[in-house]
């Protein structure tokens, strides 16, 4: 590759930085003063592209409905991010962390149906921008001007956001805020106002980002997630918190995937490296080589401790066996007296039960989030799929060997992310997950990439869809009862003390990150079980199921179910799977009534389904007492 | 001033406070002493709206304030200096008393950054360091102006004398007769018997969550079986 055409993909890759800089910005901002991760902040992105899209449509295209079209787009993304912390966020502060977490996903899933609504479900290419349509000659090269523009956009918006933070009463706010805001409310200062301005300006933020991409990128339904996942990497990378770390990761990233796009494929000593391959993977290589390294990122500070983080969970309550024996029966019953639609959807939620159960063991008593819980559950149904067709094992061995091999990632993921905790945990999460899908996805001759896998059915004695509904059941109940019981075990005990305090743990001779490790190990081989439960009840397996949206239904279901209660995460994932299911099949727009629905519980039941009903119980007893 | 009665505060299912009435009237200092954990700096909290309250009233200048959020507390005039004293470590002193600025109100003296600056010489002359930069005395002098600056009538100052230096123990002391003289009521929770006496007119025992005296700072130095029983230690 020559010199040109590598400093033309550079200066493409600082283009990129531009855009990703302000989301990141935005999401840092964001969590800093509210310690709300804002899944929803790619949606905003998006929502900026196809606002821009359509008042550049209204105001024409000159230069000036050009650019009035990317400012008004990003205020009105903006507004949007002021209304969702008045409607939704601003009622649930005091409610867990987590449980904040689980409404910015509602929000991804409304404004993705919002936006499939408005603009529909094709990629819409905007126009260049007026006046600068023309092409700049660098060393014989050209390079669009526009891209020029957005370079130095990048860091003139963070001279103005350091202006902003650094010069004005609203920035002192914002960072005491994000130190110790229940002091600043002390003072007198009114929170639900400061965190709405916040919002606006994290979503303005979002919504430039976005708008400036209009004539670089089509708009499209996809964007929501993953911008966020680049959001994430370039804010962890840089520094949770810091602005200019935000914008050297930016740079970092988007240079080095327009290097891997440019480089092509490169013969190093007789072996063909495709970088091209590289681009959807690079930036978490990057990721997971800084957060081992540096921990808070490259320019990021160890995380204050949080004053007032809420109540400490309260101990598990371990399941009666009288309950457990009903719920035994009562499935057994299933196949007698209904047909196969119901037996196929419990297949389902079994799986996703034991995913979702699987999820909670290392994010509950563990106090390890994962954002990319799915892997596991990936791995093992490409592992049941690969052993079955590739190795030409039979689907029994194929089947109980397929566990072991997301047992073995996990193994080697567990030992980087154990040694992270908090948010920079569940980032390296979505990293490793991010690398496996995309090896997934690339893979032709081993996993069909994005064809996936076709043919992977039962042995003939499983054949038949009761016997599998049994099989299924069996095997899927087996991992929630040994999850279930090793939580009761010292075992069990050694990690909720470990979540609780881990430098009284360390004290009493704790080894609390071996036990993460092995916590981490185990959850993925429960995952990788489910997933390979699940493989062979379709026939089939595509690499969604190793995907960021798998990922988060996992969260979702353990959220809405309620992360300190011990069921239910199967409630969880029975109650989105039955709803997912029963609204695709009656409206296009099932996400965002899922998403309402999602947002109705988190309002009503600030501690999850199974929280709440016991909270509503416990009541209901007191009052009779 | 300020009336509390019968106050009761929870900590998660902990049964903190049990039944706290206490008073202060206009420009007066009174004390609120008891040992580690009476409840003192939760009674504190409970008034700010900081742990709510679950029982009990609370009435500032003439109103209900019980069931108010900390902001709007603070901004009718009650000032609160918490224990940890929580400077903002990342802001300079000029940015910390900004934090704290809130529009002037009528009837109650008006601080600006060098009236602040003249009770508390030594915040003068590092105007632009870093609050975590600056040694325990200097950041107790920081909390005390960071609360003056939303010119409050009235102000809490949990354990101000805590871990300082005799000397600067003595500076607090003369801090805080000076905003007697400017007409603010002070309510302090102390551990240090000898350092209310010099500053505090009324005095109040706190033991268990629970009010076991009330009087004259007078007749609490008067009586020592009373000072064995709750405060010796």
């Amino acid at each position: 590759m020559s010199f040109p055409s590598l400093l033309i993909q550079l200066l493409n890759g600082l283009a990129d930085a531009s855009s990703l800089f302000m989301v990141s910005a935005g999401l840092s901002l964001i969590f800093g003063v509210t310690r709300i991760v804002n899944f929803a902040h790619g949606s905003l992105y998006m929502l900026g592209l196809y606002g821009a899209y359509s008042l550049i449509e209204l105001l024409g295209r000159t230069p000036l409905g050009f650019w009035s079209a990317v400012i008004l787009a990003a205020f009105a993304v903006g507004i949007v991010g002021a209304l969702i912390e008045i409607v939704v966020l601003r009622r649930i502060y005091r409610a867990p962390e987590l449980f904040q977490l689980l409404a910015t996903f509602a929000v991804v899933l409304v404004i993705k149906d919002v936006a499939l609504y408005a603009w529909g479900s094709e990629d819409l290419v905007g126009p260049r921008a007026p006046g600068l349509s023309m092409a700049v000659e660098i060393l014989g090269k050209r390079i669009p001007a526009y891209d020029l523009l957005l370079i130095v956009i990048g860091p003139v918006v963070l001279g103005l956001l350091w202006l902003l933070l650094a010069r004005t009463r609203w920035g002192a706010l914002v960072r005491a805020a994000t130190q110790d805001r229940e002091m600043v409310g002390a003072l007198g200062v009114d929170q639900a106002k400061l965190f709405t301005s916040v919002f606006f300006v994290g979503a303005v933020l979002a919504g430039l980002g976005g708008a400036l991409q209009i004539p670089r990128e089509p708009a499209n339904l996809d964007l929501d997630l993953t911008v966020i996942a680049d959001a994430f990497v370039v804010t962890v990378v840089g520094g949770l918190g810091s602005l200019p770390g935000a914008l050297l990761a930016a740079v970092l990233i988007g240079v080095a995937k327009a290097l891997c796009i440019g480089l092509g494929t490169v013969h190093v000593l007789g072996v063909d490296i495709v970088f091209s391959k590289l681009v959807l993977v690079v930036e978490f290589v990057i990721m997971g080589v800084v957060l081992v390294l540096r921990p808070y990122g490259l320019l990021g500070k160890p995380p204050a401790a949080s004053r007032a983080a809420g109540a400490a969970p309260l101990p598990l309550a371990a399941p009666r066996w009288q309950t457990a024996l009903v719920w035994i029966v009562v499935l057994l019953a299933v196949p007698l007296v209904s047909d196969d639609y119901v037996a196929a959807l419990l297949i389902d939620i079994a799986c996703f039960g034991l995913f979702a159960v699987s999820l909670h063991f290392i994010m509950g008593p563990a106090g390890m989030i994962s954002f990319g819980h799915a892997a596991y559950f990936g791995l093992g149904a490409y592992a049941g799929a690969v052993l079955l067709k590739r190795a030409g094992l039979p689907m029994e061995a194929a089947f109980l060997l397929a566990p072991f091999c997301a047992a073995l990632f996990a193994l080697v993921y567990g030992w980087f992310c154990v040694r992270l905790s908090g948010v920079y945990l569940a980032m390296l999460t979505l990293a490793f997950a991010q690398i496996t899908w995309s090896i997934i996805f690339q893979w032709d001759a081993l996993t069909s990439g994005s064809n996936g896998m076709i043919g992977i059915w039962p042995a003939a004695w499983l054949a038949d869809k009761t016997r599998y509904y049994y099989f299924a059941m069996v095997f899927c109940g087996l991992g929630v009862a040994l999850l279930w019981r090793v939580l009761f075990s010292p075992f069990g005990y050694v990690l909720r003390a470990g979540r609780d305090s881990p430098l009284r743990a360390e004290a009493i001779g704790i080894n609390v990150r071996g036990f993460q490790w092995a916590a981490f190990v185990l959850a993925g081989t429960m995952a990788g079980l489910a997933g390979a439960v699940f493989a062979f009840s379709k026939g089939s397996i595509s690499p969604s199921a190793a995907s960021i949206s798998q990922s988060t239904d996992g969260l979702v279901m353990v959220l809405l179910g309620g992360v300190e209660t011990l069921t239910g995460p199967v409630v969880g994932a029975g109650v989105f799977t039955w709803l997912r299911d029963a609204l695709a099949r009656e409206t296009d727009y099932w996400r965002a009534v899922l998403g309402l629905v999602i947002l109705l519980i988190v309002v009503l039941f600030p501690q999850g389904l199974v929280g709440g009903l016991k909270m509503l119980l416990g009541r209901f007893r007191e009052r009779r007492a | 001033m300020l009336r509390v009665t019968d106050l009761h505060a929870y900590y998660g299912r902990a049964h903190i406070l049990h039944g706290v009435s206490l008073e202060a009237k206009a420009g007066e200092v009174v004390a609120l002493l008891g040992r580690n954990g009476a409840g003192k700096s939760t009674t504190m909290k409970a008034i700010m709206g900081l742990v709510p309250p679950a029982r009990g009233t609370v009435t500032f200048a003439g109103r209900r304030i019980d069931r108010l959020p900390p902001y709007r507390i603070a901004r009718l005039g009650l000032g609160y200096v918490p224990e940890e004293r929580r400077i903002f470590t990342e802001l300079t002193v000029m940015e910390n008393l900004e934090v704290g600025r809130q529009p002037a109100r009528a009837g109650v003296p008006t601080w600006t950054e060098e009236k602040l600056f003249t009770l508390f010489p030594n915040l003068g002359r590092m105007r632009e360091r870093p609050g975590g930069r600056m040694s325990g005395g200097e950041q107790q002098m920081l909390t005390i102006a960071r609360t003056l600056m939303g010119n409050p009538s009235c102000v809490m100052l949990d354990e101000p004398s805590e871990g300082l230096a005799p000397i600067i123990v003595e500076q607090m002391a003369h801090s805080i007769l000076a905003l007697k003289r400017e007409g603010l009521s002070v309510i302090l929770s102390e551990q240090n018997l000898h350092f209310c006496q010099s500053v505090a007119d009324r005095a109040y025992i706190i033991e268990k969550g629970e009010i076991r005296f009330g009087g004259s700072m007078a007749e609490l130095a008067a009586d020592a079986s009373l000072r064995e029983q709750y405060l010796s230690v």
